[in-house]
């Protein structure tokens, strides 16, 4: 009888060892984890030694922020990643907001998320998802940036984000060649501004350009308007209750503040130089709103300091250069020049160590330092070296934004619920320049905001 | 960073592996089938042949169904019951009046304007000499994403300055004809209008295959007859095309409307709902997830559920209508 | 009872059959004076070709053109570039070109078309060809869930696939914690859920048609489902397996929502309508990248759609008018 060739038992266990390394492998490939994660030690990782106790590990970041600007911070941080071996993953998202809420109510939370709007934050605080900071980032965070930014995220005395970017929105833009070879001086009252707009507009120039299309967000540029003229129509305080919704969003003094912006952005004599008349502006991207700038085409655009980033390639941002801004003037002198800004927060989903490694990193000067480097950024971080900022005007709000004496407010749109904040008020302020009436729109928003 | 096709190979490798997979499964499936008894009903093949949709659709349809339905009856976050608060909300809030009525402008047009248009190319073409060129001239839209598609009409909507050249093709002949350009997706509810011609153009062949094949079926005795009473072209489209293919244009209607209520696409590519054109398929997704309103957007949901559910039923009733008939 | 049982006997394909019939259509035309029936004709044809026309030349010129004058001024003025071409799928940074994520759109509608047809060709043919009480019923609530709003299910599918399922305390369904190219899984699983009602409503339109006698002489010869299915209904449902695939092909590369969800905006697994969104909504006026970007989107399913025509017009047929 022929027995049938049994293979024999070692070559068994060969076979089937080999096959699982070969399929561990392959997963490994797949997935994309192959390699080693040790962190990498020696030359250049000094600033890190701190962190080298950290086993490496991967951390899932989740933010807005995309293309070149996203491409320049994963290059900031690419060295504390590289030295600790913690993988990064980081995903920026013009969905941003929508996507987070679907991802943590998903259970699919990134451990980190950069968020532009602490009212979104809050609402993730409130549902326990996002966890308050560790003491030792809660500290960096508190040596590094000033009380007015960290009011925005501390619930129950915890802090539960750091700053990162930060800007400036109180900025107009203008030609500084434009205004001296026309004898245009920069105004310091809000009286000197309607003059130099009346000027203008005598001299033939349209003097204000505005552009607010921005996909489903089309409508933010007038909120910010409306914010800064609250701000220094009214101050601070009335400022902070207005949009904390202890005043009513549609209070006498809302209405005399966008009755202010009124007389210019629905004046059809000061707007919308370079692009047609005032509905013009509902329609003209945010983005290319201050180019008729360059073509003394329009006088002045009032634009958050990022707008840096859009005049086209070449264009010298200086005070004697092409273009520069200024900070929009006073309206009461005992209120003065409050600055409307806003950024980005971190906040943690998760607390594993390398996240926590991450956050400590993320709340350093070096950090801010390493980001400012690959250009057009600024933060409020005390130790922020202004000299290696590259433009001109990041500077000037950078330094704005240290000086002792300026009185910081966050954009209240990005404060107040979302529902209002990124939806009513935005339709709200686009309806306005399409002609609604000004006391309707503001009851509008008022009616929409959630009840609890 | 350059394009590397190294990175792209992990992808490619994974595809394979599943589709093999799969394709595995399915084999051993079929053999498996045949290994039980055999019975007066066939309960056994019955289970394995509808095991992987009946899984896939109860985790992925039903259940979520059931789950949206409860969640319109909460506040927020889900928790707290509000009753019908969520709907008293959706039908006071002007906004969101505005978001239903966009939807009905869309229902409404969409689908008649769509296949009135097949309808009528469908007639104009048939048997002529380029008849397949032309209906692939109409068809092709349907190849081409909502995103693409909206982004095509962005372009045709396109507004500069009087003073300035125009870039957008509908400014541009208004301009020819004497006009001043126009904003056009500024003013309501003429917006929502164009956005639906967005619709039209794509589904405008769906419709136009399908009605041209049902002419194509109209027995020819009909047809001969007609000619011998010497009836002219438009009572013979009144009186006899028409009614013969009468239930094949309800059933373009019905599916076309299926599809319009659940517009979301070109919605927000071209307008992100602003300028008063939201939709609800686009508001449900605002309000659950940008602004966090759970409760607002699983109502929206379920109403836009309950709208469609009548036109379902018509089509059940018409399918059965025309299998009848045919059966006699 | 509703939808079935099916008819005996081959039914007609109504392109074909009438082929050597005088149409009632094509008198129709003729009455309406023929110039007139053409010369309407043709501006619906140019109506809707214009569009996409205008697209495709504007996506050759360059930048500055595009931004200050119309596409139609090309005839006058022909400047041609591959530029916008090379920019937007080659150019800048990673996260920007638009290949990576051209590889992704087919790596996510190809599979996705093989599990959609092949598993609703199984429960179509169970749904038409098995016996078994309530088979009926559960057709028709097939049926209807293909009006369910995709966005009612996407929190729960999410929260299925990073959580997994629990029933009671027992995990019957462990969290899929997808890395790398796996991430593709969840988005194929996704798809396959939403596109499953239509595909098994379609296959059944085509099963069901199959001669009766077919089928029962293959039982009373003692062939059990499985062997039917292989043997005699695959070869016979070629044409519709055919439509299916490239009805599903078009619709998984074409999706905007789903891929939002299940795979996110990395350049990792995010599909190219994703991006052009993106690029639609951020970059509204770099008209030189959208236009060009749209048209690469497009490209696949028009050479699809081309080279295929026959068999996808077949397939909607089966849809709408035999219900």
């Amino acid at each position: 009888m022929v027995r049938p060739i049994r293979p024999s038992h070692g070559a068994v266990v060969t076979a089937t060892s080999l096959s699982l390394a070969l399929l561990a492998t392959g997963c490994d490939y797949l997935s994309g984890t192959g390699g080693t994660s040790a962190g990498r030690d020696g030359a250049g990782c000094e600033p890190f030694a701190e962190w080298a106790d950290v086993e490496g590990g991967t951390v899932d970041i989740y933010a807005s922020i995309r293309d070149e600007e996203g491409e320049r911070m994963q290059r900031a941080w690419h060295d504390f990643a590289e030295c600790t071996g913690i993988n990064i993953r980081y995903e920026g998202s013009g969905e941003f907001e929508a996507q987070v809420q679907v991802k943590v109510d998903g259970g699919n939370a990134p451990d980190i998320a950069f968020f532009p709007q602490p009212g979104l934050l809050s609402r993730f605080v409130e549902s326990g998802d996002a966890l308050p900071l560790p003491d030792s980032v809660a500290k960096r965070a508190q040596e590094g940036y000033p009380e007015d930014w960290l009011q925005y995220v501390e619930h129950d005395g915890k802090l539960y984000g750091t700053p990162l970017g930060a800007n400036v929105k109180s900025f107009v833009w203008y030609s500084p060649g434009f205004f001296e070879k026309n004898g245009y001086e920069i105004p310091q009252t809000w009286d000197d501004l309607i003059t130099l707009s009346d000027t203008m507009a005598d001299d033939g120039v349209k003097p204000w350009c505005a552009g607010i299309e921005s996909g489903e967000a089309t409508g933010w540029p007038v909120t910010d308007w409306l914010e800064n003229v609250m701000l220094r129509e009214h101050g601070p305080e009335v400022y902070d209750q207005w949009i904390d919704h202890e005043i009513p969003f549609d209070d006498p003094k809302v209405t005399q503040a966008l009755d202010r912006v009124g007389d210019i952005l629905r004046n059809p004599d000061y707007v919308n130089g370079g692009h047609g008349g005032v509905k013009s502006i509902a329609t003209t991207s945010s983005q290319v709103g201050g180019l008729p700038i360059l073509d003394e085409k329009c006088g002045m655009y009032l634009m958050g300091s990022f707008y840096a980033a859009q005049w086209p390639e070449g264009t010298e941002i200086a005070e004697d250069g092409d273009v520069f801004a200024f900070n929009l003037p006073t309206i009461d002198e005992e209120i003065g020049t409050p600055v409307l800004g806003g950024g980005e927060f971190a906040a943690a989903f998760s607390d594993r160590p390398e996240v926590v490694a991450v956050q400590e990193y993320l709340a350093t000067a070096d950090y801010a330092n390493n980001r400012a480097q690959e250009g057009a950024w600024f933060s409020a971080h005390k130790d922020l070296d202004l000299d290696a900022l590259d433009n001109p005007n990041d500077r000037f709000a950078a330094e704005l934004l240290r000086d002792p004496d300026t009185v910081f407010r966050w954009d209240g749109g990005d404060y107040m619920p979302a529902a209002v904040g990124s939806g009513t008020f935005w339709r709200a302020m686009t309806n306005w320049i399409n002609g609604s009436d000004t006391e309707d729109v503001l009851s509008y928003v008022e009616q929409s905001w959630p009840k609890s | 960073m350059a394009f590397d096709i190294l990175a792209e190979l992990p992808k490619l490798l994974w595809l394979v592996i599943a589709v093999a997979a799969f394709l595995a499964v399915f084999g051993v499936l079929l053999l498996a089938v045949d290994g039980g008894p055999r019975t007066r009903y066939d309960w056994w093949q019955a289970a394995c042949f509808l095991a992987p949709a009946g899984i896939l659709l109860l985790t992925g349809l039903v259940y979520p169904v059931i789950r949206t339905t409860v969640l319109s009856f909460h506040g927020p976050g889900g928790d707290t019951w509000v009753g019908w608060g969520n709907y008293v909300w959706m039908f006071t809030r002007p906004e969101i009046l505005l978001v239903l009525r966009n939807t009905f402008l869309w229902v409404i047009f969409a689908p008649i304007l769509a296949t009135a248009t097949g309808l009528v190319y469908s007639v104009l073409v048939d048997r002529s000499r380029y008849e397949s060129i032309a209906k692939s001239l109409l068809f092709m839209p349907m190849a081409i994403s909502f995103v693409g598609a909206s982004i095509i009409w962005k372009f045709v909507y396109a507004f500069r300055p009087a003073n300035a050249d125009q870039i957008g093709l509908l400014n541009q002949l208004l301009v020819w004809a004497g006009g001043e350009p126009r904003q056009w997706l500024l003013e309501g509810p003429l917006n929502t209008l164009l956005l639906i011609v967005v619709l039209i153009w794509i589904q405008a062949g769906f419709a136009m295959v399908i009605l041209s094949a049902a002419i194509k079926a109209i027995p020819a005795e009909i047809v001969e007859a007609a000619r011998i009473d010497g009836v002219n072209g438009w009572q013979q489209f009144w009186r006899i095309t028409l009614p013969s293919i009468w239930p094949t244009v309800t059933v373009v209607l019905i599916t076309i409307s299926v599809q319009t209520l659940k517009i979301f696409d070109i919605v927000r590519t071209m307008t992100g709902g602003q300028f008063g054109t939201s939709v609800i398929a686009n508001e449900m997704y605002s309000q659950a997830f940008r602004y966090g309103q759970l409760g607002h957007g699983s109502a929206l949901a379920v109403f836009m559920f309950l709208l469609v559910i009548p036109l379902v039923l018509i089509q059940i009733r018409n399918a059965r209508r025309t299998r009848e008939a045919q059966s006699l | 009872m509703i939808l079935s049982p099916p008819r005996t006997g081959p039914d007609p394909a109504p392109g074909r059959a009438a082929t050597a019939r005088p149409s009632a259509a094509a008198r129709v035309r003729r009455k309406l004076s023929g110039t007139g029936a053409s010369a309407a004709a043709i501006i619906i044809a140019v109506l809707w070709t214009l569009p996409t026309a205008g697209l495709l030349i504007s996506s050759f010129r360059p930048e500055d053109q595009i931004k200050t004058t119309g596409w139609w001024t090309f005839f006058s003025d022909p400047t041609l570039t591959l530029r916008n071409y090379e920019e937007v799928l080659f150019g800048g940074t990673s996260t920007r070109q638009l290949a990576s994520y051209f590889v992704n759109s087919f790596v996510i509608a190809l599979p996705t078309m093989v599990f959609v047809v092949g598993i609703a060709a199984l429960t179509a043919y169970a749904l038409a060809w098995m016996n078994f009480p309530g088979r009926d019923w559960i057709f028709i609530g097939v049926f209807a869930l293909q009006i369910v709003p995709l966005q009612m299910s996407l929190v729960p599918l999410l929260s299925l696939f990073s959580d997994g399922l629990t029933i009671g305390t027992t995990q019957v369904l462990p969290a899929w914690d997808l890395r790398g190219a796996f991430q593709f899984t969840r988005v194929w699983v996704a798809h396959t859920i939403f596109g499953l009602p239509l595909g098994i409503f379609l296959m059944h339109n085509f099963i069901v048609q199959l001669p009766k006698s077919l089928i029962e002489a293959a039982r009373a010869d003692g062939a059990g489902h499985g062997v039917i299915f292989r043997r005699i209904v695959l070869p016979l449902i070629v044409p519709a397996l055919v439509s299916l695939s490239i009805l599903q092909f078009l619709w998984g590369w074409n999706d905007l929502l789903v891929a939002l969800i299940f795979a996110g905006g990395s350049v990792e697994v995010a599909p190219l309508t994703v991006r052009l969104a993106e690029m639609a909504g951020t970059r509204g006026e770099e008209w030189q990248r959208l236009t060009a970007g749209a048209f690469v989107s497009m490209v696949v399913p028009l050479i699809v759609f081309f080279s295929l025509q026959r068999y996808f017009v077949r397939g909607l047929l089966a849809g709408s008018t035999k219900g």
